[in-house]
């Protein structure tokens, strides 16, 4: 366990972005997204959640795969470069981090995404306790827990002191490299903070989900369940939810033709979006009740059902607070466990 | 208290076979937390709540609805009825199968984290006190409120140069993420298929290859809703990157004020929008075709 004063941390983050590209949050236009960092650039620990979350760092928006033009009767491919600068997000939060190790285990499975595990080898997390979880926030739900961050490095805000330790290799040799910035700390100083958050969190109204109801075995019966009728009634379809999850991780793989080359280019998916899934001969899904059962039974039980029964939410709570019709999750599991058993 | 009586009154259309169901808002999982509903029920009437908090414009879910059998009931805020007043005019909506309610509005609150005390923008600006269309009115009408101008904002991208401007613009509508809530929240976007989700043309609505495009989508959409926009604020209440998207469209509307003299999308569903009646002789800006191909320079 390391420690620093809180006004060294921009001279630290100066530091670091001399090594890497360093990703903050940052306050703009009343909105908080993560941003590289250089000197001068305000970091906002304050703000609990950034709109977005950090899955584009690993999953862009939108990637290039290869280039392809013709000359003549050939025809010359130009594969994308695997990305290769080193580079780290500071201030994720628990959530988010936990969210990285649900993409990874459709990402990094074979056959492994060589962009994303690219990514994810370059990449540290630095990730952040949260001293003040908010009552859209559910992750206890999902056993993760936000005064103990799963990360390269976990921090802690406590009285002015930033708190790190290195939970990775890659965590542990970045302190190394900082090490002018840090002094030696004890466990111990953060003990009463982790007190306070972790009780914070068990009084989050959201805290206790019953996910033990939908075991993977009611698969069919849940598909089936009448109350998808009632739940995707007022859903505007758009891509919200699916935008902003940080374990959303649907793509799809399309050509731009420029005139001179065919640029194809695979870019994030809506299960929200009428073409979702469309194939040669038309979709499967049809409806929109039809593609808004698939996003959370694709969560709550096709994932879990494939990963050793990991359920593909992390309690962020941004579909919770930035949904137009106040659709989300919560009401997605609370609706099926309550009306499927009668 | 208005929320009772809207609630009984929409039992009573029920009861009575003149309607077969009815378009509010339900209480969700917080106090804050307000959610659009359909009722078919009595029971389900139950749940209706009707407060500060219920912000979504219910008009365009009778897009699809009207499509089904029978009655339905809707409650509308005033700047809600604008909204409907201007679907009926492009026959998205049949009056005669919904039974409208008009309820008073005090403004809605701009919720962060399910949380907030100020209203939102739209209300802050708002001179829709009064509903254009209405089968009755339920409970006090509470709606007149100081409001400041609804171009001040427009005015002052007016008065930058065209650098800043661009500036401006460009900062906004790169935090687009093409999450296309704006179009789909938006009454007047009601093309059966919008051309941002055609797939037969690079004009698909998952994602950008440059940020270009995602200029190009909201200032399509600007174009596509100019002179139907009714500025009932939906697009910048749900965009969740918080671009201010109704100064586009405001930008718009203060200019076909200037251009046709005053006009409010939705307000006069018999009179003919600005944009639409067209005279080549009197129009303050005829295009090129009327000109023999040759532009007025």
């Amino acid at each position: 366990m390391y420690k620093m004063n809180m006004q060294d941390m921009p001279e630290m983050l100066t530091h670091m972005a001399e090594l890497m590209d360093v990703y903050v949050p940052v306050r703009r236009g009343g909105l908080v997204n993560f941003e590289p960092f250089s000197q001068g650039v305000e970091v906002d620990l304050g703000t609990l959640k950034t709109v977005k979350s950090p899955k584009d760092f690993f999953l862009p928006q939108v990637e290039h795969l290869f280039s392809a033009q013709s000359q003549g009767s050939k025809l010359s491919v130009k594969p994308q470069d695997l990305p290769s600068s080193p580079f780290a997000i500071f201030g994720i939060r628990s959530c988010d981090s936990r969210g990285l190790e649900i993409l990874d285990s459709v990402y990094l499975s074979e056959p492994v995404d060589k962009f994303y595990e690219a990514r994810r080898e370059k990449g540290i997390i630095m990730s952040l306790a949260c001293l003040d979880p908010t009552a859209t926030c559910f992750c206890t739900a999902f056993e993760i827990d936000p005064a103990e961050p799963k990360a390269d490095v976990a921090m802690w805000e406590v009285v002015g002191q930033l708190y790190a330790q290195a939970q990775s290799a890659k965590g542990e040799s970045l302190i190394i490299e900082l090490s002018k910035f840090f002094q030696k700390a004890d466990i111990g100083d953060i003990a009463q903070e982790q007190g306070a958050i972790r009780e914070k969190a068990s009084e989050l109204p959201w805290g206790k989900l019953p996910l033990q109801e939908l075991k993977s075995d009611r698969l069919l019966e849940l598909f089936d369940a009448p109350q998808w009728e009632e739940l995707h009634k007022t859903c505007l379809a758009c891509g919200i939810c699916t935008y902003l999850c940080p374990t959303c991780q649907c793509y799809d793989v399309q050509d731009h033709g420029t005139g001179a080359e065919i640029l194809r280019y695979r870019c994030w998916d809506s299960c929200m979006y009428s073409d979702f899934t469309m194939m040669a001969h038309g979709n499967i899904r049809n409806s929109q009740k039809e593609r808004f059962r698939q996003r959370f039974m694709h969560k709550l039980v096709y994932h879990p059902e494939n990963n050793g029964g990991e359920i593909s939410c992390v309690g962020c709570g941004r579909c919770v607070s930035k949904c137009p019709a106040s659709l989300n999750i919560i009401k997605v599991i609370n609706s099926l466990v309550v009306k499927a058993d009668v | 208290m208005i929320q009772d009586l809207m609630i009984e009154r929409a039992k009573q259309l029920l009861l009575s076979g003149e309607i077969t169901c009815a378009a509010g808002w339900k209480r969700g999982d917080f106090i804050t937390d307000s959610q659009p509903a359909i009722f078919e029920s009595l029971q389900e009437l139950e749940n209706l709540v009707y407060d500060k908090y219920c912000a979504a414009n219910l008009s365009k879910y009778l897009v699809g609805l009207n499509l089904k059998e029978g009655k339905i009931l809707v409650f509308l805020k005033p700047c809600d009825s604008y909204s409907f007043n201007q679907l009926v005019k492009e026959n998205l909506i049949k009056r005669e199968s919904v039974y409208i309610i008009g309820i008073g509005c005090e403004g809605n609150i701009r919720l962060e984290e399910m949380q907030g005390t100020e209203l939102l923008e739209r209300c802050l600006v708002c001179t829709k006190t009064e509903h254009v269309v209405y089968d009755e009115l339920v409970g006090e009408q509470l709606n007149a409120r100081e409001a400041r101008s609804r171009f001040e904002g427009v005015l002052e991208l007016e008065q930058m140069s065209s650098g800043n401007r661009y500036g401006f613009w460009h900062e906004q509508l790169s935090r687009c993420i093409r999450c296309n809530a704006c179009r789909n929240v938006c009454p007047s976007c009601n093309c059966r298929k919008c051309v941002f989700d055609n797939n037969k043309y690079d004009t698909g609505q998952k994602a950008s290859v440059s940020t270009f495009e995602d200029q190009m989508f909201h200032i399509i959409r600007a174009y596509h809703v100019a002179g139907r926009c009714t500025d009932c604020g939906e697009c910048s209440r749900v965009c969740p990157q918080l671009i201010e998207l109704h100064l586009l469209n405001r930008k718009f509307i203060k200019d076909i004020n200037t251009l046709y003299g005053p006009y409010q999308a939705g307000e006069d569903i018999s009179a003919q929008g600005p944009l639409t009646d067209f005279n080549a002789k009197t129009d303050p800006e005829p295009g090129i075709i009327h000109q023999g191909g040759q532009a007025d320079v």
